[in-house]
């Protein structure tokens, strides 16, 4: 249940930023750790690669670069915000930096598909 | 005003003995055309609870003595029109939210107010009367800066809507913050680098979140937020060009 003062576009684009960081912070361990994989035990990455190719972890995949897109374009919306002269349009620039992270992420699931 | 005939349901946050705990009360007030919140409040105490505490002034919007939080959202009710946030023929009142309540729907401003302080948003003169006045012109960019800054009523909206006010004590607040921009754009001031140092402290300007609730609810529809990444890019400046001359 989201508070009737926190119902408007630009807290919910601030809570997806604050949000999909923490997410990226609680997976950059495994990304890290796999990719220990290659230089630790010889052939694991291999069949951990093999082992990602299945259909839910793809999809899983999707939602990890949904994360990181929403992330990045919220970032350059943030510093854009707080270094570049006011522009009355933050509505459409966190509309813009969604849009741009569904497609990032969608075009890495249909390539994957 | 002419009643219409409908009855509105009020729920009024009530003080306990200790102001800070308490609880709704129910209130039916006679629902009436171009009615404002601050309209239904008064209703209440002049024709069912003369106990009911409220604070306002002008009436018409000026002197920010009267906002409250209706249905979950701070508001200056003296220029809200109950139809414009009844929600099912429904509406809930409280003190603002992020300071100390007095009793009922008065709030203790004094937090707010003493960050305005605490930010350096106090005028330091540089002229005294003897001296000419200082020539401005209205397209000077400072200028037009401040005065997009400078028409706040002291409402306390944006303090009451801000969730980094609500989880930090030591943050400054959007109206402190946006009170400063205006002074460091006023070339009569000779105070600025005191307020630089203020305002990048800890509970200074860079720990805004930008959520811009501020802005979304500022009832003089000014931009805190704005002012505040003014702040930020000020103070970010004034640090390197600090570094350059050590």
């Amino acid at each position: 249940m989201i508070a009737p003062h926190r119902k408007h576009a630009l807290w919910l684009a601030y809570a997806l930023h604050r949000a999909s960081g923490l997410a990226l912070a609680v997976f950059l361990p495994v990304h890290f750790y796999v990719l220990s994989l290659a230089l630790t035990t010889d052939g694991r990455l291999d069949d951990f690669l093999i082992w990602s190719d299945q259909p839910l972890v793809k999809f899983a995949e999707f939602g990890l670069i949904f994360l990181l897109a929403i992330h990045f374009f919220g970032g350059l919306r943030l510093m854009a915000l707080e270094f570049l002269p006011w522009s009355p349009r933050q509505k459409t620039y966190a509309a813009f930096a969604l849009a741009g992270s569904f497609f990032v992420s969608c075009t890495f699931l249909l390539s994957a598909a | 005003m002419s009643a219409d005939g409908r009855i509105l349901k009020i729920s009024v946050w009530r003080s306990g003995a200790d102001a800070d705990a308490g609880s709704f009360q129910d209130f039916q007030v006679p629902a009436n055309q171009h009615q404002t919140v601050l309209d239904v409040v008064s209703w209440i105490q002049q024709n069912q609870d003369p106990s009911l505490s409220y604070r306002f002034a002008c009436r018409v919007g000026m002197c920010g003595s009267c906002a409250m939080m209706v249905n979950g959202k701070p508001r200056w009710t003296c220029r809200t029109h109950v139809k414009k946030v009844l929600e099912d023929g429904f509406m809930r009142i409280e003190p603002l939210r992020n300071l100390p309540v007095i009793k009922d729907l008065v709030t203790d401003m004094d937090p707010f107010f003493d960050k305005w302080i605490a930010a350096e948003g106090v005028f330091h003169p540089t002229k005294s009367r003897h001296d000419a006045f200082a020539s401005i012109k209205p397209d000077n960019p400072a200028r037009i800066e401040a005065n997009k800054a400078v028409e706040c009523i002291n409402c306390a909206v944006c303090f009451a809507a801000c969730d980094v006010v609500a989880n930090n004590a030591d943050y400054l607040g959007p109206a402190a913050l946006n009170r400063t921009w205006s002074l460091v754009n006023d070339a009569r001031d000779g105070g600025q680098a005191a307020r630089l140092q203020a305002i990048s402290q800890s509970g200074g300007c860079h720990n805004c979140h930008s959520q811009q609730g501020c802005t979304n609810f500022c009832p003089n529809e000014l931009n805190p937020t704005a002012s505040i990444a003014g702040l930020k890019r000020k103070t970010i400046a004034t640090m390197f060009k600090r570094g350059q001359h050590a």
